[in-house]
């Protein structure tokens, strides 16, 4: 895992300050603009060739809409996104078409994802021709040859989604995104809607493709343990913009951030004995998430945040008007804290 | 002692017109007064419905509570009449649900469903079941709650609602609380809210909890006692230490192994259980998880295993004992030959 990291040093995504705002509109006739829900807000971030990042948050935090921005399906207010040399929030109609050919979406929900009235094998062959990549006998082949790839029994081509499991519709999911032989994929809480014993399926299927196609993943989750599990780095995000992003080891060992801190350990443990030990030291953060359309003034975890007198007593700076520089404070563990 | 709650050989079935679905297939278990029970099982291992039944909240029909006893403070909750069982409900058996957008009125303020049932069961006018209401708020952590309680349901974030709901359940201070999920549909730093605030009131009122759940993190360090559910039968039933440390069904022990770890590397491959769980319509002759299991042998395709006891208080449906048993099969699911 670590190895991989230090051979290949080529970053294939790289995003810079991206912002995503959706307009709050008021009146019936003419819409006037009264303000915006930032759910991006300025995050940046490479992406290496091979490797998995995992990004993680609660829900409202902005992580879908960061990986739908990447791939243009929102157009972002603002920051650009860099993949192989090409600048994609530059690309229009057919050209942006074509860059989607080497970046590809796996979604979250396998219930709304798979157009019920479409067979097996015209879900799956469609990027096919709309790519222009294949036709006729050859398009039917190359959907069994994906269908035996995610462990689907080729046979099933002419089935529609309604005949299939969760698990089994992920599956078809991830078949269509294997289509076009993309190079990155984003994988939008691919599991998150599974049984957990369907779960370990899914994600040994993505990592088997990824060893074997040399796959490039951005790993959407709210799930801390499974993201661990896959990822070779992680960017935890709150609010609309990172607070965290380092490799998976030391996340979970020296995790910097305040949130970070509090969100590993809400993570309950499958095993009482520890559960015991965690207990006494379990952080539970007061209060909910703000709303995107009125973040606070200075840093956005301070409504929430157990360190805001440290920060004060230690370097003097108030949280609640001081907005911190996300910055790489040791070599590789980039946080947005005033404590670091 | 008796037990607070004693379930015996419970079936519950659904009559469609797919043929009968077998969702709860004769399930035992008891709970003790002050325990917390912890249930975990997959989409469709009949955990809801099991509890459901237990205070006769399946819709009927389709659904039948076929066969069993349920005996709550010596009383069999299936032979009560309706309005008996009505008394009981919400008012000695609480329960709170896995959606609070949805179980709650959109229409009401949060204070007229909660003091609707302080008023029914426990016979208060209208101005002390408000201001029980907002006692009750205030011990469930609303912030201002006398200003809360005329708000309506939108005006509160989810795991202020679940909240709502866990107030609305210990109105009347029951003896055994049902929460069917209630953590599912929230934020892990909001579920530790809720689950620290469970545990606070567990101790200061003393009550039972069967908490059901698919996440076997949550309960580890909530429950005393767990119960395993596959395929709508209790498929194991142990102290929790126990059940975690020394799993003794093979669908436990792939449970465990199959979930990612936060505290410890997993090898790169995960141990995955195959296949799906069992079609309830078409039940499988023999054992439920026949067709998933690595260590079956024939008996199993046949001879539905019993509960049995294999240590203290540490009851299996299985008949290999998975502690000395070798793999009988890699890849069990394949020989069906339906991937």
């Amino acid at each position: 895992m670590l190895e991989k990291k230090n051979v290949e040093s080529d970053i294939i995504v790289s995003v810079q300050n991206l912002k995503m705002y959706f307009p709050i509109t008021s009146g019936i006739i003419f819409q006037r603009h009264v303000g915006d829900i930032k759910a991006v807000d300025g995050v940046s971030f490479d992406i290496q060739r091979g490797e998995t990042l995992g990004l993680v948050g609660e829900s409202g935090c902005g992580k879908s809409t960061t990986g739908r921005a990447i791939l243009q399906l929102y157009r972002p207010t603002d920051g650009t996104v860099n993949f192989e040399g090409s600048e994609l929030t530059d690309l229009k109609g057919g050209e942006l078409r074509k860059m989607r050919r080497h970046i590809q979406m796996i979604f979250q929900d396998p219930y709304a994802s798979l157009n019920p009235r479409m067979t097996v094998g015209s879900i799956v062959g469609e990027p096919l021709e709309v790519h222009r990549l294949a036709s006729g006998k050859a398009r039917k082949e190359r959907v069994r040859e994906l269908l035996d790839i995610v462990g689907l029994n080729p046979y099933f081509i002419n089935r529609y989604p309604h005949e299939f499991s969760g698990g089994q519709r992920q599956r078809i999911g991830i078949a269509r995104a294997l289509a076009v032989e993309p190079a990155f994929i984003v994988c939008d809480e691919p599991i998150s809607a599974l049984d957990v014993s369907i779960q370990a399926q899914v994600i040994n299927l993505l990592e088997e493709l990824q060893e074997r196609m040399g796959l490039t993943y951005l790993f959407i989750a709210h799930d801390l343990a499974v993201v661990r599990h896959i990822s070779d780095r992680i960017a935890v995000m709150y609010l609309g913009k990172l607070v965290e992003l380092t490799g998976r080891a030391e996340l979970y060992a020296q995790p910097m951030h305040p949130y970070t801190q509090a969100l590993l350990s809400a993570v309950p443990l499958p095993d009482p004995l520890a559960e015991m030990e965690r207990e006494k030291k379990r952080v539970i953060l007061q209060g909910d998430v703000p709303s995107p359309s009125n973040p606070p003034q200075g840093c956005n975890f301070c409504t929430r945040c157990p360190s805001l007198e440290r920060a004060k007593q230690e370097k003097g700076i108030d949280c609640h008007t001081v907005e911190p520089e996300f910055r790489e404070v040791e070599s590789g563990h980039w946080v947005a804290c005033h404590l670091y | 002692m008796a037990p607070l709650l004693d379930v015996n050989n419970l079936t519950t079935h659904f009559y469609t017109q797919d043929g009968v679905v077998k969702a709860v297939n004769g399930i035992s278990y008891s709970v003790d007064e002050g325990e917390t029970v912890g249930i975990v099982g997959e989409s469709g291992s009949g955990k809801s419905v099991g509890v459901m039944s237990l205070v006769r909240l399946i819709p009927t029909p389709p659904g039948k509570i076929v066969d069993g006893q349920v005996m709550f403070n010596g009383q069999d909750l299936l032979t009560l009449s309706k309005n008996e069982i009505r008394a009981i409900r919400g008012n000695k058996v609480a329960m709170i649900f896995q959606d609070p957008m949805t179980s709650l009125n959109p229409v009401l303020t949060i204070g007229r469903q909660i003091s609707e049932a302080v008023e029914l069961h426990l016979g208060m006018d209208k101005k002390q079941a408000r201001n029980r209401t907002i006692e009750l708020l205030e011990l469930v952590g609303i912030p201002s709650a006398a200003d809360r309680i005329d708000n309506y349901p939108h005006q509160f974030s989810g795991g202020m609602r679940q909240r709502v709901m866990i107030a609305m359940g210990l109105s009347c201070n029951p003896q055994l609380l049902i929460a069917d999920e209630p953590t599912t549909a929230l934020d892990v730093t909001i579920q530790a809210q809720i689950v620290d605030l469970v545990k606070r009131l567990r101790e200061e009122i003393g009550m039972a909890i069967i908490w059901i759940t698919h996440d076997l993190g949550l309960v580890a360090g909530l429950a005393q006692k767990m119960i395993v559910m596959y395929g709508g039968n209790i498929v194991e039933q142990a102290p929790v230490v126990d059940l975690y440390k020394n799993p003794r069904h093979p669908y436990t022990l792939g449970l465990l192994a199959s979930l990612p770890r936060l505290d410890e590397d997993r090898p790169k491959k995960l141990l995955s259980i195959e296949g799906l769980p069992p079609d309830l319509v078409n039940y499988p002759q023999g054992c439920p998880f026949y067709a998933r299991c690595n260590y079956r042998i024939d008996k199993c395709a046949d001879t539905p295993p019993q509960l049995k006891e294999v240590g203290v208080k540490h009851k299996v449906a299985c008949h290999v004992d998975v502690q000395t048993a070798k793999w009988t099969t890699e890849h069990p699911y394949e020989e069906f030959n339906l991937m």
